[in-house]
Parts: C-alpha cells; sequence; structure tokens
C-alpha cells in the first residue's frame, strides 16, 4: 500500500503537545488533498492555534509527524523531548506552507510591498523584477495595491491582513494556514477579509482555516474538524457537520455560536 | 577676561583647543562603538535562557552603575598598568614601569561605562519588537541571520535611537574625566591653558564652548536619525 503521505499536500499524524502540565493536544491527525479546504473549529482554549502552530513547527510537537508535499520534517530526540532535527530542511518546508496570523503581524519598518517580497527575495532568493511583479499582482488581487508605499500603521485591521495574505501567496505556497484571520478585526471589516478568502478557496488553493465564522466553514470548506479536550471530537463534511452533528460536545458547541 | 589668547598661531590658544576638541570627539566615538558593542553583548546575554550569563550581565551592569565614573577610569587605568606590567615581566622579562596607551585606556573607560547604559536600551528595544513579527519571520523560512539582520536589527535600531542618543550625550561629556589621566582633550587643554596663562575663566568657558557646541550639534543629528528611522511608524 501507498503511504498516503507520500501523495497527500499535507499531512500531520498524531500531533501530540504539552505546556508543562497542561496536555493541549492528546494526538490530532489531520490530512489535507491537493484543493482542500479543511476548518478547524471548536471552544477558545481547545488547542486549534496550537495545533496550526505543530504544523510548521513554531511550537515542536512533543509527538506524531508532519509531512508537506511527500517530504517529513526530521525530528531528532533532545534530553527533554524531539526537537528540530534540521533547520535547513525545516526552513524549507516553511516557505512551502504559507501562514496568516490572527494579529496580521506585518513588519511595520517595511512598507506593504516590501512586506509582500521581503520572503521570496530574502528567503526564495528570486530574481527582485519577476518578485516585485508578482507581490503588485497579487496586491491588486487582494484589493491593496494603491496602498503599495504605505506602512502597516497606516493601514486598517482589513487592509493588513489583505496584505498578510498578500504576503503568504507570494511565497507561492502549496498549503495556505490561517489561524482566526479575521477574530481581530472590527465587524464591518470581516466581509473583506473572507472574501478573499472565498477566493482563494474558488482558486483551488489547499487551506486550512482555523475559525469562529460558521458561515465561512460551511460555505467554503469541503471539510471540517471540531477539536474538544485536545482531540478531534468529529471530523465531517460541513453539511453534516453542521446538519447533523455526532456528539454532543458538538451539538452544544454549535448551539453556543450559531 | 584676555581675548587676545583667543587667537590662532603660535600666540594664541585656539589651535590647542581645536586640537582638544578632535581629540575628545575620536575618543567620544570610540568609547561609544566600544559601548556599543559591550552593551550589545550585554543586553543578549540578559536575553538569553542561561542563567550564568544573565548573572554575569547583571552583576556587569549593577557594579558600573554604583560606582562613580572617575573610580571606574582609576580602576581601568591602574589596573590595566598593573596587568600589563604583569605580563612584560612574566613573559618578556621587562621590568621597566610602562602605562598603558592613554586614548586606548581613555575609550575603554568611557567604553566600559557607556556599554553598561547602552544594554539596558537594547534590551528594552528588543522586547519592544512585537513576537509575532519575529514568529511571521520563522513562518516564512527565515533563518536565524536572516531574522536577526532583516526584521531584528532594523527594528531594535529604531527603538533603540532616542536611548542611544542619550548614551551619546553622556559619553561626550565624561570624557572630560580621563584629563585625570593625562589625555589631553578639551577639558586637559583647558587646563593646561589656564595654567600657563592665569586665565583659567576664559579657558574654562572656550571649554564650555566647545562642549555645547558638540553636544547641540550631535542632538540635532539624532533628532534627524529619528525622524527617518521612524518614517511610516507612528505617523497613524
Ligand atoms: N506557549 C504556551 N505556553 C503555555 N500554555 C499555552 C501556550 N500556548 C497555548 N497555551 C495553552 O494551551 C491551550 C490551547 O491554546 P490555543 O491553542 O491557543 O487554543 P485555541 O486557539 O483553540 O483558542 C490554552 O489553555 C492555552 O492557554
Ligand atoms: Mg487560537
Amino acid at each position: 500500500m501507498i503511504d498516503p503521505a507520500a501523495t497527500a499536500a499535507l499531512v500531520a499524524e498524531d500531533i501530540k503537545k504539552r505546556f508543562g502540565s497542561l496536555e493541549v493536544l492528546k494526538g490530532i491527525s489531520l490530512t489535507a488533498e491537493r484543493e482542500d479546504v479543511i476548518s478547524i473549529i471548536g471552544a477558545s482554549g481547545s488547542g486549534k492555534s496550537t495545533f496550526l502552530r505543530c504544523i510548521n513547527f513554531l511550537e515542536t510537537p512533543d509527538g506524531g509527524r508532519v509531512v508537506v508535499g511527500g517530504e517529513e520534517i526530521q525530528i531528532k530526540q533532545g534530553r527533554s523531548g524531539p526537537v528540530i532535527g534540521d533547520q535547513g530542511q525545516l526552513s524549507r518546508i516553511r516557505a512551502k506552507l504559507g501562514m496568516v496570523f490572527q494579529s496580521f503581524n506585518l513588519w511595520s519598518h517595511m512598507t506593504v510591498l516590501q512586506n509582500v517580497m521581503e520572503g521570496p527575495l530574502t528567503v526564495l532568493r528570486q530574481p527582485k523584477a519577476e518578485v516585485r511583479d508578482r507581490a503588485m499582482d497579487l496586491l491588486a488581487k487582494v484589493g491593496i495595491a494603491e496602498k503599495h508605499d504605505a506602512y502597516p500603521v497606516e493601514l486598517s485591521g482589513g487592509q493588513q491582513q489583505r496584505v498578510a495574505i498578500a504576503r503568504a501567496l507570494c511565497m507561492q505556497p502549496q498549503v495556505l494556514l490561517f489561524d482566526e484571520p479575521t477574530s481581530a478585526l472590527d465587524p464591518e471589516l470581516v466581509g473583506e477579509v473572507l472574501r478573499v478568502m472565498r477566493d482563494l478557496a474558488a482558486e483551488g488553493r489547499t487551506m486550512i482555516v482555523v475559525t469562529h465564522e460558521m458561515g465561512f466553514a460551511r460555505e467554503v470548506s469541503n471539510r471540517v474538524m471540531f477539536l474538544a479536550d485536545g482531540l478531534v471530537a468529529e471530523e465531517d463534511t460541513p453539511a453534516e457537520l453542521f446538519g447533523n452533528p455526532k456528539t454532543e460536545r458538538c451539538r452544544r458547541f454549535l448551539a453556543s455560536v450559531l | 577676561m584676555n581675548i587676545s589668547l583667543l587667537t590662532w598661531g603660535p600666540d594664541g590658544w585656539l589651535d590647542q583647543m581645536a586640537m582638544g576638541a578632535l581629540m575628545t570627539i575620536a575618543v567620544a566615538l570610540a568609547a561609544y562603538a566600544l559601548g556599543i558593542v559591550i552593551g550589545s553583548g550585554l543586553a543578549a546575554m540578559k536575553l538569553s535562557r542561561s542563567l550564568i550569563l544573565k548573572g554575569i550581565a547583571e552583576v556587569y551592569t549593577t557594579v558600573i552603575r554604583g560606582i562613580p565614573e572617575l573610580l571606574v577610569i582609576y580602576l581601568v587605568f591602574f589596573g590595566g598598568g598593573a596587568a600589563l606590567r604583569a605580563i612584560a615581566s612574566g613573559m618578556f622579562g621587562y621590568e621597566g614601569y610602562i602605562d598603558p596607551p592613554l586614548f586606548v585606556t581613555g575609550m575603554v573607560c568611557i567604553g566600559v561605562s557607556a556599554g553598561a547604559y547602552s544594554a539596558e536600551v537594547i534590551r528594552g528595544a528588543v522586547q519592544a519588537i512585537p513576537k509575532g513579527q519575529i514568529e511571521a519571520a520563522i513562518a516564512v523560512g527565515m533563518s536565524k541571520a536572516q531574522r536577526f539582520w532583516r526584521i531584528l536589527v532594523p527594528q531594535v535600531a529604531r527603538f533603540a535611537l532616542p536611548g542611544l542618543g542619550n548614551v551619546w550625550q553622556f559619553t561626550l561629556k565624561d570624557t572630560s574625566l580621563i584629563s585625570v589621566i593625562g589625555l589631553v582633550e578639551i577639558m586637559r587643554q583647558a587646563a593646561i591653558a589656564a595654567g600657563s596663562t592665569r586665565e583659567p575663566f576664559t579657558f574654562y568657558l572656550v571649554a564650555a564652548i566647545l562642549y555645547l557646541g558638540l553636544t547641540s550639534f550631535s542632538n540635532r543629528g539624532f533628532n534627524w536619525a529619528e525622524t527617518w528611522a521612524n518614517k511610516g511608524v507612528r505617523r497613524a
């Protein structure tokens, strides 16, 4: 049998993570085929962010493995658990995983255009003219081209988040990771960011989206994972999970947010 | 006050005072550069996870800040001299009296203090950088070195600029203290001129004007640099 990890865009297998005595992830697995849009939902504190951060090793998982485009992130055993095995390999894999944060995290000393161009220039060492063209195209696509010379502080939250999405896209990643991309936004700015994300899904991008936007999860994703107590409590198509939740936990969670 | 003493050429003292000013600038620049190197190192130690490194840096800053500047200078000067003589006699069998080189001693004396003060400034600046910006750099695949040069350093420089401007003002004025070891900078030159002309007020007034000129000139430089470094940052 072929290892499914060899062909999927992203596989995270049995991811475990604890902070001191707090066991946040007790073994979570996820397989994203190309063009999958997977929403991860769950109560605040259920470990959604931690799981996403374990995928690109912003947190080093205590157990499990991550395979991106058939290549497994190498780990080795340190004195107190697993540590990063090969920094070079990890950097290379991280470059294939675009990440969009809840708090945008644009680099404040760089203009919008510099933010978008930085990764491809510094990490991928691509030619400047080519990167510039691509960056301007992406800024146009997220509707912010006219602000390319502005600094992040001069933008609204919604505009900053769209720049952050363009920054992730400019790396030409294989998978996009979103950690509650609209949670820090004023309600009237949520729509513009969700619109961009819907367009990306329609283009066939592979996306993992931690979100509280149940409408988005329901309409845009093809699979939804519900996390509770450090485990995947329920995983299904959005129609099934929202229409006919199997577990009491999930039913109660949905009742509380819908 | 005798204005005729303040002329250029063999009969006046302006040449000497100007040379003194140049020496002040040179030793201040050298000490400042050394201070920033020491300060960066100390800041890195304070921010490290190692308790030993943290402890060493903490002791350094506490000691330097807790004793008078003048005493630091005596300790470096006489301690350095003793160390040099020990090395000379131990390794080369030379038993004569050697003094440490004046310029280097002056630079170290003042740099040691500048290091303690800039350490705090630099540490604060590093801590002022939002953690998320570093995480964004990690997530995009930047190496440690790339993160350091592309994200950390430009922002630390920006946040640290006002504080480092203060350190420069202190450094510039503190160079007057090293006149005690015999380095002929503004203060020492003023004392020499005062002694041989018996016009102390004239020359100390000239010294004051020179220091004031230097500090206000560099103040402008730092203001300009801050405006430049803050472009786009707190405009909104
Ligand atoms: N770096 C950390 N150190 C200690 N505890 C953490 C850390 N990060 C997250 N946690 C804890 O782990 C749990 C899960 O957090 P998180 O993954 O952010 O949840 P979610 O994103 O679902 O709201 C929370 O209880 C949180 O306090
Ligand atoms: Mg979260």
